[in-house]
């Protein structure tokens, strides 16, 4: 059994879409876990739909959905500060240290993060790469478990399967009260439908059903 | 946010002539644009609190859809794609376009104070 749990990515609602159905089977188990949440997902584009939000009033409207995610999740949560948007130009050695600060408190025995350069999003590849330096920087005989998440269109023929696939279906519910914790993203992430009409379960069902990762080996 | 009325934006935009403000502007489709589509381009710009001074100003549209160009003593700010603003609890002025999901496209906004970093 897992010891404590981190989780490391740069937006919130990334752990909804990406690991809440991993996170709720190991809170179902007891294992704590901590999400170290590197932005406040400043520079969105969706607003809500109908939008609800603008550019200047979106962190607070993330921030708390944020919160609400973690409190569905049953998961402490710590806010990183950076800004949305400009991770991969910050330092990774600044930010490798400043994440290696938490896993030395924490003592993790698994990190969940993205996997650098198969993640998509530039700000998921640069937090993925930090927080493998971070592991990197500890120890060997210290460091945790690093599963990492791929998804972009050639991962599969570039690194093969996934060695860890995550049966999520008993915690699915949960998953998708995790997801529609993050008003102001869940309809237009999962089709830009209208929550009232769409049936977003059935969507994110077939789009999301699997939590599949890759062990890091250093 | 409500839909443009372009009579009221020109008022609110000659409300900063000739005063150092901050602005922010912004265009993107989205991180995942060529994700989703392969024939896609992921396309994006911000600048967030330039100071600029602007002595002119002018919202121009038909329909909906409105440009605002602010000429600066030594160039130009310009946003095209705007369908709605607010007049902020802080007093600034926020135009923005969205698409027809709500995401956002274009924003420009104006403020006396530095936007929160």
């Amino acid at each position: 059994m897992e010891k404590h749990v981190v989780v490391i990515y740069p937006h919130p609602d990334d752990e909804a879409f990406g690991a809440s159905g991993t996170i709720a089977k190991f809170r179902s188990e007891g294992v704590p876990v901590t999400y170290l949440c590197g932005t406040l997902g400043e520079m969105g584009r969706n607003m809500g739909n109908p939008t609800f939000a603008n550019r200047e009033t979106l962190p607070e409207f993330r921030k708390k959905e944020l919160i609400n995610a973690c409190n569905v999740l049953d998961i402490e949560l710590e806010m990183l500060g950076y800004r949305d948007k400009t991770l991969e130009f910050e330092s990774k050695a600044e930010v490798a240290e400043h994440l290696k600060g938490f896993l030395d408190e924490i003592k993790p025995s698994l990190v969940i993060t993205h996997y650098p350069g198969y993640a998509v999003h530039p700000d998921h590849n640069a937090l993925g790469a930090a927080a493998i330096e971070a592991v990197k920087r500890m120890g060997e005989a210290d460091r945790p478990t690093i599963w990492a998440q791929a998804f972009s269109r050639t991962h599969l023929e570039e690194l093969g399967e996934p060695d860890v696939a995550v049966d999520i279906s008993p915690f699915f519910k949960k998953k998708m009260e995790t997801i529609l914790a993050h008003q102001s993203q869940a309809s237009g992430i999962l089709g830009g439908m209208d929550p009232a009409t769409a049936d977003l379960e059935a969507i994110a069902k077939e789009r999301l059903g699997a939590e599949r990762f890759y062990t890091w080996k250093f | 946010m409500d839909p443009i009325h372009i009579e009221k934006v020109q008022t609110e935009l000659e409300r900063y002539l000739n005063k150092d403000v901050y602005v922010h502007l912004e265009t993107t489709n989205g991180a995942y644009a060529s994700h989703n589509d392969e024939n896609a381009y992921n396309v994006g710009a911000f600048i967030r609190n330039a100071k600029v001074r602007y002595n002119h100003a002018k919202i121009v549209g038909s329909g909906n859809v409105y440009r605002v160009g602010l000429k600066l003593d030594i160039g130009w700010v310009y946003a095209e794609g705007l369908s709605e603003y607010e007049v902020d609890d802080q007093n600034r002025l926020l135009m923005a376009g969205h698409d027809r999901e709500g995401r956002l496209m274009v924003t420009l906004e104006i403020s006396e104070t530095p936007f929160h970093y």
